[in-house]
């Protein structure tokens, strides 16, 4: 008897509707966050990430809409996140039917928001998501590891070891550690980056970047992951979440 | 047969639209308020809660909630606590060095769960006692927990007539914690059975078909 690892897919979503093409069979609408929640659901998905992307205002009001819809008709857990800024944010995705949320940048240039969210709503509801890379010549941190900005593309000048142990200490509950040197490439995960922050943070681990076949999950959790996130993997259907499962269980992991 | 009403005790606790969803998709009537007749009279009456325990007992509280559940386990009538809402039916609780009284129908402390790796968060199965209509057909499921504190001592003793509760237990980094408490009209669960998938769905249809319908 022993918690499952969790297998989390993230659906990246610009005014209500997934980007990043999703190439299931059988999907009147490919394109539709509910639908596609719905199967993801139906496939064995232990949690749903939603990361919107939305650059306008009105962008953000129809994911608040896509987040009720998808919460009335799946009984998993949600986690959204991308452009969540203040304590109100975090409000209005709760009430949309949102159970946690993802803070990034915001956090970054103001930490104290960490321990505001965790003080008024809980550190169950706060996962902080961390962009970290290899740190290059000009950014070296004492773990070699930095924390970008931008899509990974700026650095903001953090360790990310030291980052993410000090939003665990501001009241995080999770921490959603996405290796951008890896993301896209599917060579597997950044076990590397993995393995130092299970070593500072005693709160649960999501990995992410660079899954590119079932057989690159078990080494994340054998680095210390407690859950697996990918996207595009399971979008265009190059692995299926029950093959996920079949190689964690193969490794010995437990799973539902 | 008609739908019992059940009523979702509204006192401004987070994510309760799934709860709501989850409970008429198990068949009940569902109403979300604070009203207290309403919460009086319906045939269930559901308490959730997230966060923190000193803030569900204000809110529950700010509402007259523990009236309107003392009242109705005083007739009998079924009261279903989830996540927090089971956590603020025990004596007190202890959260960052804070001792908050609790409602008290059950004698025990919150306290911090001991394992490595906390909130103790995702899928885990539980050990349901034997009789228990909650986990009737769902006893080797895994149900989704989310949480930092549990109830890791039962102290609960019950003699002759009355019939003994049923707890069921779950385990997380080597610590075990009470995952659900079946004791007459009153049920709770640690875990959230609106986020649980299919099993989920079954328990709360399990505790649905159990009220008497209007």
């Amino acid at each position: 008897m022993s918690l499952a690892v969790r297998v989390i897919p993230c659906l990246d979503v610009d005014g209500g509707r997934v980007v990043k093409g999703v190439n299931f069979q059988g999907l009147r609408d490919a394109g539709d966050p509910v639908e596609l929640a719905k199967r993801y659901d139906a496939e064995g998905a232990d949690e749903l990430t939603f990361l919107d992307i939305s650059a306008s205002h009105e962008g953000r009001a129809t994911t608040m809409e896509i987040v009720s819809a998808t919460a009335e008709q799946v009984f998993i857990p949600l986690t959204v996140g991308g452009g969540v800024g203040s304590v109100e944010d975090v409000d209005r995705l709760l009430r949309a039917g949102a159970d946690k949320v993802a803070v990034n940048t915001a956090a970054i240039a103001r930490p104290d928001l960490v321990a505001e969210i965790a003080d008024r709503f809980g550190s169950q509801v706060l996962v902080l998501s961390v962009d970290a890379r290899r740190a290059g010549p000009g950014t070296a941190t004492d773990s070699g590891f930095e924390v970008t900005t931008h899509g990974g593309r700026t650095s903001a000048g953090l360790d990310a070891i030291a980052w993410a142990k000090q939003a665990a200490d501001l009241g995080a509950g999770e921490i959603l550690l996405n290796a951008m040197d890896a993301d896209g490439t599917r060579e597997g995960f950044d076990v590397d980056l993995i393995r130092l922050v299970r070593a500072e943070v005693s709160i649960p681990v999501i990995a992410s970047g660079g899954a590119g076949a079932a057989e690159h999950f078990p080494p994340a959790v054998e680095a210390g992951a407690d859950a697996v996130l990918a996207a595009s993997v399971f979008h265009f259907g190059t692995v299926a979440i029950a093959e996920v499962k079949d190689a964690l269980r193969g490794a010995g992991h437990a799973v539902r | 047969m008609t739908a019992p009403p059940v009523v979702v005790l509204d006192y401004g606790s987070g994510n309760l639209r799934s709860a709501v969803r989850a409970l008429e998709r198990a068949g009940a009537d569902v109403t979300l308020t604070a009203d207290r007749a309403a919460a009086q009279e319906a045939a269930g009456l559901v308490v959730p809660g997230v966060g923190a325990f000193r803030s569900c007992v204000e809110g529950i509280r700010s509402v007259r909630g523990h009236e309107v559940i003392g009242r109705r386990l005083a007739g009998g009538r079924p009261v279903l606590g989830i996540c927090v809402g089971m956590q603020v039916l025990f004596e007190h609780g202890v959260e960052h060095g804070e001792d908050t009284a609790g409602l008290d129908e059950w004698p025990g402390v919150v306290e911090r769960l001991q394992a490595p790796v906390v909130p103790h968060m995702g899928w885990n199965t539980v050990e349901a006692p034997e009789g228990s209509l909650l986990f009737d057909g769902i006893e080797d499921e895994r149900f989704y927990f989310v949480h930092s504190y549990g109830v890791r001592d039962w102290t609960l003793r019950t003699h002759g007539r009355t019939r003994p509760p049923l707890v069921t237990w779950s385990e997380h980094g080597g610590d075990r914690f009470v995952a659900a408490v079946e004791n007459g009209p009153l049920c709770a669960t640690q875990f959230h059975p609106e986020k649980s998938g299919d099993a989920g769905a079954r328990l709360l249809a399990n505790w649905v078909g159990s009220l008497k319908a209007a």
